[in-house]
């Protein structure tokens, strides 16, 4: 697993039923896009989250496939509608197998 | 263009501006006013203390960026050097060493750090010198901890350095340059007017004296310290004040002081000085 | 001879204007890209907006966000960068919207381009040219 890779997402913690939220995730991650040389002018090998995804209460919100442009700490934002109160689970992907995930609950009335 | 005519094209790229862009002199430093989440308000423009000769305004860095960049100061979500602080409150609750210590086990919570970095560098009593928040934290380490002190320009140095400046965000720089602080200060003022490298450059010569205009397709801003550290879009990561000393007297063809070094805690505290009044922003975000 | 701010900009940028052409030696790869998850198809503008700065100030970290209400998927292409795919966003049955906002790598002045798969299959197109500066010794 690389080392310090954190996740942070950001999702209100309560909603109306039906209601469209905005959710932000950052994730720590060198994103090594496999263009750069060493300075032996070796090409450095790809090491980047090649996938990410969202599910709410097991249904799926987004996914993304990544590739070597996705800037350093890969940022994503966008919206989810929350039908009932339940946990958000955040899944990445790291090209040497490695998993990071995060949850988030959100409360619904 | 050959590197070795920029201090012409500097002066180039001035004449160019006033000759056909008296509009993008008037946008290379902005109006905007930082408000981070909405809540702690910035002065990223205000008059320039009395005892600087060449500029009566003060500018935030902020203000010479794009709305892209400077949006991505205003939301500590948007703002990925909150990874780093993050990175640096678990290590300041990490108990080790054989003291068995954790930062929090002498300071408590991270907010008994407001207002610390609005008076770095000081000066140091104890140590007769004049320390910057690195030291602070390196000694703490070696002293307190018993642990090994962390590189000058190390991750988790500026990690921690970014923690410390969170907790006095908003409020404004206040270094003292008189007293014990005065010769330093002196040989920091030096420093800043000394041209150096190939270029011939000082820290004068691009930031007090071309401050808005160009170089290259970049702006130059005043050179402000008051938002490190600061997460640079350039290299993806944290950048202590040092590490940028030692980029721009780089950058001027020169052989650069040591960070950590006698000759940028000098400087530190006279840029610092430059910027007093200005909101501590730190981690900032440019480009 | 009227001067407008960019005139001005191109010429604050100096000699260097060369830098503000856009790179053409991927094309190819570019066209392959898109047509990697457009089968070919014919693609029609309108229906998807991308959002991305005129003037980035860093090709290290770009903003770019895309919006097709009605898509299955979207995907970025950076039809300069020597690899062009960037990312393909895929909307669940619980998305909010088919919105998506991320940061990208730009090897330079170039044309991003975003491209909708509709729900009846058909394909919307829409590009945006981002100037990379080269930046001073801040960039």
């Amino acid at each position: 697993m690389a080392v310090g890779v954190k996740p942070r997402v950001k999702v209100p913690k309560t909603a109306a039923a039906g209601d469209v939220i905005t959710i932000k995730t950052l994730i720590s991650h060198k994103m090594e896009s496999g263009q750069r040389k060493d300075s032996d002018g070796n090409k450095i090998p790809r090491s980047i989250i090649n996938t990410f995804t969202c599910d709410f209460n097991g249904q799926n919100v987004m996914s993304a496939e990544l590739h070597g442009a996705i800037s350093t700490n890969p940022y994503f934002q966008f919206e989810a509608t929350v039908p009932e109160s339940g946990e958000f689970t955040f899944t990445w992907l790291d090209d040497d197998g490695s998993i990071y995930t995060d949850t988030k609950s959100i409360a619904v009335s | 263009m050959k590197i070795s005519n920029l201090h012409r094209f500097v002066q180039i790229a001035a004449t160019a501006t006033v000759a056909f862009g008296l509009a993008s002199i008037a946008t290379a430093q902005d109006n905007d006013k930082l408000v981070v989440n909405g809540e702690i308000e910035m002065v990223t423009r205000t008059a320039a203390p009395s005892y600087i000769d060449g500029i009566d305004e003060i500018i935030s860095g902020w203000n010479f960026r794009t709305d892209e960049t400077q949006a991505l100061q205003m939301d500590d979500f948007d703002n990925s050097g909150m990874l780093g602080v993050d990175a640096a409150q678990e290590a300041w609750d990490t108990v080790q060493g054989p003291e068995q210590k954790s930062c929090a086990t002498c300071h408590g919570n991270v907010s008994s750090m407001v207002g610390v970095r609005t008076v770095m560098p000081k000066y140091n009593e104890e140590a007769a010198d004049l320390w910057t928040l690195e030291d602070y934290i390196n000694n703490c380490r070696t002293e307190r901890q018993n642990v090994e002190p962390w590189g000058y320009t190390s991750g988790p140095m500026t990690n921690m350095s970014a923690l410390i400046s969170v907790q006095s965000r908003g409020m404004p720089m206040n270094v003292a340059i008189d007293g014990p602080a005065a010769p330093f200060w002196e040989a920091g003022k030096e420093l800043y007017y000394t041209r150096t490298g190939v270029l011939e450059l000082s820290c004068a010569s691009c930031h007090e004296q071309s401050a808005g205009l160009r170089i290259r397709a970049d702006h130059l801003s005043q050179g402000q310290i008051n938002g490190f550290p600061t997460y640079r879009l350039k290299n993806a990561k944290l950048n202590g004040i040092h590490a940028r000393f030692k980029g721009c007297v780089r950058d001027t063809k020169a052989e650069t002081y040591k960070p950590g070094g006698p000759e940028f805690h000098a400087l530190e505290l006279y840029v610092a000085s430059r910027g007093n009044g200005l909101s501590v922003e730190g981690p900032s975000v440019r480009n | 001879m009227n001067f407008t701010r960019r005139d001005a900009l191109v010429i604050g940028a100096g000699a260097a204007t060369a830098v503000l052409l856009p790179i053409q030696a991927f094309a190819a790869l570019s066209d392959d890209a898109e047509a990697a998850f457009t089968g070919g198809a014919a693609t029609s503008e309108g229906g998807i907006e991308l959002t991305a700065p005129e003037i980035a100030e860093n090709g290290n970290t770009v903003p770019v966000s895309v919006s097709a209400p009605g898509a299955v998927s979207i995907i970025i292409i950076a039809a300069g960068n020597p690899n062009p795919d960037v990312c393909a966003f895929n909307f669940g049955p619980l998305s909010g919207s088919q919105f998506a906002s991320t940061r990208i790598r730009l090897a330079g002045t170039q044309d991003v381009i975003a491209i909708a798969k509709m729900a009846d299959g058909s394909f919307a197109r829409a590009v945006s040219t981002v100037k990379v500066t080269i930046g001073g010794c801040g960039g």
